[in-house]
């Protein structure tokens, strides 16, 4: 269905190449979450890997800026139509996270925990060969709180709800659980290449 | 609260169009979508000749259950999809429309009470379907709305609330405007700790719950003044629009 008198206005040939179905470019950072940003204090930050309820491996905020380092530029494409281009972070690849721990993956799938009490799933099928980290520092400057500092998952690949913010620990599950988006309509999975914004897409 | 997904696009016809501030207007649409709880949002897709296609998330202001569906959709500077519907969009075009769709930013009759709304600017959009769905659910728990904007006129659907305020002694009002000033308004500055103290005394009780919509600045700023005036932040749900 064509909508009357509506031509648009379309994005440069390589923003469109750059562009999943139904996105649009900003120049903003606009930020999506259920509450207030939390009040963390880096004193008290602690990032644990688990297997259901046992930990397997811990980092206070020292020992996890000890870890090896990655930085990786490219574009995030938010679930609300927004994509922004040329992002910048900085932080620990989930491969150097297993590595540290001295583990390979015990599950295939995971939940990303939050300090705000969010939760989102991700295969780790996503995350290993470089796809995925634990992101601290954005465009070259510490993660702002709004945006989910100081420490975020980035999986830049999916929608941007499942690279969770605040970001306390990753929870290795048997099964593919739904977190907190997903319990509410939100894909499983989330590829914007292929529009997973919702339940019933494929 | 669905699991399920929003289903397909539909048609929805536009049936009247009405100015609610100078830079927002409401759009009444005729669409066959499920009933939507107070809160939630439709997702719009425009289709240009060629196959072009733009779509936007755009918050509902009708109450659960109303006949036609409402959408406030405020013009941006330099906005693709708003501006069609500022200077395109008459009554009788169709577009495509899909869901409801948002799982946590939604007020039900049922829940505890008392509601601290606040709104910035065109972010008053979701909290009108919620002091609607609250009215139409005849008042069950003291509700309060904070509504920030930059002039007086552009407190929309100001005359509505004023009068749901004068008929309904749950339900507070309380405006203010950051830039020109007037008399007309409670307060003329931004939002800051006093006032948030004064509209806490103002609501009588710890709101059981909290909802903040608007650009993200003043969300997070509010939010953060809701914490420090002792809101447990798990009882704050925030919308942000995007700048």
């Amino acid at each position: 269905m064509s909508t009357r008198g509506f031509t648009g206005r379309r994005p440069g040939a390589d923003a469109a190449r750059r562009l999943p179905p139904g996105q649009h470019e900003t120049d903003d950072f606009p930020v999506l979450s259920l509450g207030p940003a939390p009040a963390i204090d880096l004193a008290n930050w602690r990032f644990t890997l688990r297997q259901g309820a046992r930990p397997l491996a811990s980092w206070n905020w020292e020992q996890f800026l000890a870890l090896p380092r990655t930085t990786w530029r490219g574009d995030i494409h938010c679930v609300t139509t927004w994509s922004k281009f040329d992002t910048v972070w900085e932080g620990v690849a989930f491969d150097d996270l297993l590595t540290a721990a001295g583990i390979a993956a015990p599950t295939p799938f995971l939940l990303a925990q939050s300090f705000d009490e969010y939760d989102t799933n991700v295969p780790v099928a996503d995350l290993v060969n470089g796809q995925a980290m634990v992101a601290t520092h954005f465009n070259g400057a510490p993660l702002a709180a709004e945006h989910g500092g100081p420490a975020r998952l980035l999986v830049p690949h999916l929608y941007f709800w499942k690279s969770a913010k605040w970001l306390k620990g990753l929870k290795f599950t048997e099964k593919d659980e739904a977190g907190f988006w997903e319990l509410r309509g939100y894909h499983m999975r989330g590829d914007p290449w292929r529009e997973q914004r919702y339940t019933d897409d494929d | 609260m669905s699991t399920n997904g929003p289903g397909a696009w539909e048609h929805a016809v536009i049936t009247r169009i009405e100015q609610a501030t100078p830079r927002m207007r409401s759009f009444f649409l005729r669409a066959p979508l499920a009933r939507h709880a107070a809160g939630q949002h439709v997702d719009v897709r425009l289709t240009a000749p060629d196959g072009y296609q733009a779509r936007r998330s755009y918050s509902i202001a009708s109450a659960p259950g109303a006949q036609e569906l409402e959408l406030g959709i405020e013009l941006l500077d330099d906005g693709e999809v708003s501006a069609y519907f500022h200077d395109v969009a008459q009554p009788g075009d169709t577009i495509e429309v899909r869901g409801p769709l948002g799982g946590h930013f939604l007020w039900h009759p049922g829940q505890p009470g008392p509601v601290l709304l606040v709104a910035g600017g065109s972010g008053v959009v979701p909290l009108v379907s919620i002091a609607r769905a609250w009215r139409g659910a005849g008042a069950p728990a003291p509700m309060l709305l904070l509504h920030s904007a930059r002039t007086w006129e552009a407190l929309a659907y100001r005359d509505e609330l004023r009068g749901m305020a004068g008929a309904h002694a749950g339900f507070g009002y309380v405006t203010t405007v950051t830039r020109a000033g007037n008399d007309a308004a409670d307060h003329a500055r931004r939002i800051d700790r006093p006032m948030v103290d004064a509209t806490l005394a103002r609501l009588g009780a710890v709101p059981a719950v909290c909802y903040v919509c608007g650009a993200n600045a003043f969300v997070e700023a509010v939010a953060q003044l809701l914490v420090a005036a002792g809101i447990a932040p798990r009882a704050i749900r925030t919308e942000r629009y995007g700048g």
